[in-house]
């Protein structure tokens, strides 16, 4: 009777499994088949096709590396797309970091009046939904000259990264012990290297998860780009959107895989650090 | 002393400084504009008018309270399935068996996935023509796409509700497996010496140790689900609509004056978000000093 019952526990694992990836086998279905119609469940012909039209692979004939570049030089839409969200990730995410870590380092370390207020300040962005703040301060940006380019889509990509980076690395510090830069500094080292070569090594680790969680976070926001880029800034979550509404199944396939090739990069590379305690985790829930 | 102060009030300020700039400041406008206020089309006056039309005037009341309705529905619902899923996932999981790691990799997968592709993932499958659709004709159970049941772009949330389990189960099951983890399985060998059966095991073992960390999830959950755009303007319906979606749309109006009733509505939505939060506090707060 146990037996069985364990028996099926684990069929209920697998098929459990199964149907949770239902979808990305769909994706890659769509992506690489032509003419895949109702109802087939196997494609009878398998293309690069989608590719093709999205001008990330060159026609047949031209695949060579020559042919590559030159195709990619042209500036694809998605080639395009793929390098705003890169860049405007990255720059964020650093921005962020530099940002956050001096406050981090005073809410981890420090115990003073009015802290739990502050925290409860730095958080609420992630409690409340992004349409109550991006429809009022797409007006105000449109004042100051902050619509529709790339500098106000950075700006804003702050306000749901900040919470997360701020609080992660809160936890960090909170488990640091400073003792150990005084004694750097006692021992002559400047507050350069004493930060390089002391700080730096310590919270390394968890300022990795934070920083690829806070690019995550700026990767797939759609809602804050769209309004405040004003159609101006097009980034990868936009395309697909966009695509997705216009119903070309292997389009939308095709960059859906390219936008979600880095998130699963991301959890291969952090699932040694995600857990329920992490602060970033219950960023995770809203991507 | 002194010198602490400066460094705590120069190190708080850039993070506080966005957050009130961008964040509060942009709650406020938004309640400005929602109160008729709008310089731009040179509209100054102050009242309610736009939270009256949409809750109560002819052409909107429908659309909202349907909106509502379904926006509550389809909270509920989603959390509360994903959180059931996640917790008999994670209690079946942590045993060992084979592929054990690529299971546990397969439910952590949809974690990192953005919601906007976890949508278009439920259109490819559940849709009348996906992949689901075609298992059904192969094995004989439907004939055309239009026999399958329509799961996606239906008018209950079916699709939008399905979107966010495959999302949210994930995230569930991430915190409900280092809860477990944490604990251990002292107590319930502690339960099944004293002879407990599975079902006492499960109800009063294991369910209020991971109640508190259940229960702090789905909050996050709700709260999102409730005010979160793109898997309702990809997977729902013109009518009825999710109150996000119908505050965008009000906001994209060419008609000006639909932007304060789409600020409303989207001060509406914030302030049930904030209800919701502030009860769950004042219960786990009660809680406490119960205990």
């Amino acid at each position: 009777m146990n037996n069985n019952l364990k028996k099926i526990n684990i069929y209920a694992i697998y098929l459990g499994a199964i149907i949770l990836i239902l979808p990305l086998i769909a994706f890659f279905i769509n992506a690489f088949s032509f003419r895949w119609f109702y109802p087939q469940v196997i494609p009878k012909e398998l293309s690069l096709q989608a590719w093709v039209r999205l001008k990330l692979i060159p026609k047949p004939g031209q695949r060579t590396f020559e042919g590559f570049i030159d195709l990619w030089a042209s500036n694809p839409a998605v080639i395009k797309a793929l390098l705003n969200s890169l860049s405007i990730g990255f720059l964020v995410t650093i921005v962020s970091i530099i940002i956050a870590l001096p406050a981090a380092r005073v809410l981890g370390l420090l115990n003073f009046r009015f802290k739990k207020l502050i925290i409860f300040i730095m958080v609420s962005p992630t409690i409340l939904p992004p349409i109550a703040f991006v429809l009022g301060l797409n007006i105000n940006f449109i004042s100051w000259g902050f619509s529709g380019n790339y500098f106000g889509v950075c700006l804003v990509h702050l306000v749901p990264i900040m919470p997360y980076v701020v609080l992660t690395m809160t936890g960090i510090f909170a488990n640091y012990n400073p003792d150990f830069e005084h004694q750097a500094r006692t021992l002559g080292a400047n507050k350069t290297r004493t930060f390089l070569l002391i700080t730096l090594p310590a919270i390394a680790p968890g300022m990795v998860v934070a920083a690829l969680f806070a690019f995550l976070v700026s990767w797939s926001q759609y809602l804050l780009t769209f309004l405040i880029g004003a159609g101006k800034v097009m980034t990868l979550p936009l395309l697909v959107f966009s695509t997705a509404s216009s119903g070309n199944p292997a389009l939308t396939a095709a960059i859906s895989i390219i936008f979600i090739f880095p998130a699963i990069l991301i959890l291969f590379f952090t699932s040694k650090f995600v857990s329920g305690e992490s602060g970033a985790t219950s960023g995770f829930g809203k991507i | 002393m002194g010198g602490e102060r400066l460094k705590i009030i120069l190190s708080l300020t850039p993070p506080l400084l966005i957050i009130f700039t961008l964040f509060f400041g942009g709650i406020f406008y938004g309640f400005l504009q929602s109160l008729g206020y709008q310089p731009a089309i040179g509209k100054y006056e102050i009242n309610f008018s736009a939270y009256y039309n949409v809750m109560f005037s002819e052409r909107y009341a429908k659309l909202f309270w349907t909106g509502l309705g379904l926006n509550l529905w389809v909270s509920f619902a989603s959390t509360f399935l994903a959180a059931v899923f996640a917790l008999f996932g994670a209690l079946a999981i942590r045993k060992t068996f084979f592929a054990k790691t690529i299971c546990n990799f397969i439910y952590s997968l949809n974690l990192p996935m953005p919601h906007l592709v976890v949508a278009v993932g439920i259109i490819f499958v559940f849709s009348q023509s996906g992949l689901l659709a075609r298992f059904a004709s192969q094995i004989g159970l439907i004939g055309s796409p239009g026999d399958f049941p329509v799961l996606v772009k239906d008018k209950y949330g079916l699709g939008i509700i399905l979107a966010y389990i495959w999302k949210e189960a994930a995230f569930f099951f991430i915190i409900l497996m280092s809860v477990l983890q944490s604990l251990g399985e002292n107590f319930e060998e502690l339960a099944q010496s004293l002879g407990a059966n599975r079902w006492q095991r499960f109800r009063y073992v294991i369910l209020p140790l991971v109640m508190p960390n259940l229960f702090s999830a789905s909050i996050i959950v709700f709260a999102f689900s409730f005010g979160a755009y793109e898997v309702p303007a990809l997977l729902g319906v013109i009518y009825p609509q999710m109150l996000p979606v119908m505050a965008f749309e009000f906001f994209l109006n060419p008609d000006l004056n639909a932007r304060s009733e789409g600020m409303a509505l989207s001060i509406i939505i914030a302030i049930i978000v904030m209800i919701l939060v502030v009860f769950y506090f004042w219960l786990t707060q009660a809680k406490i000093r119960k205990d």
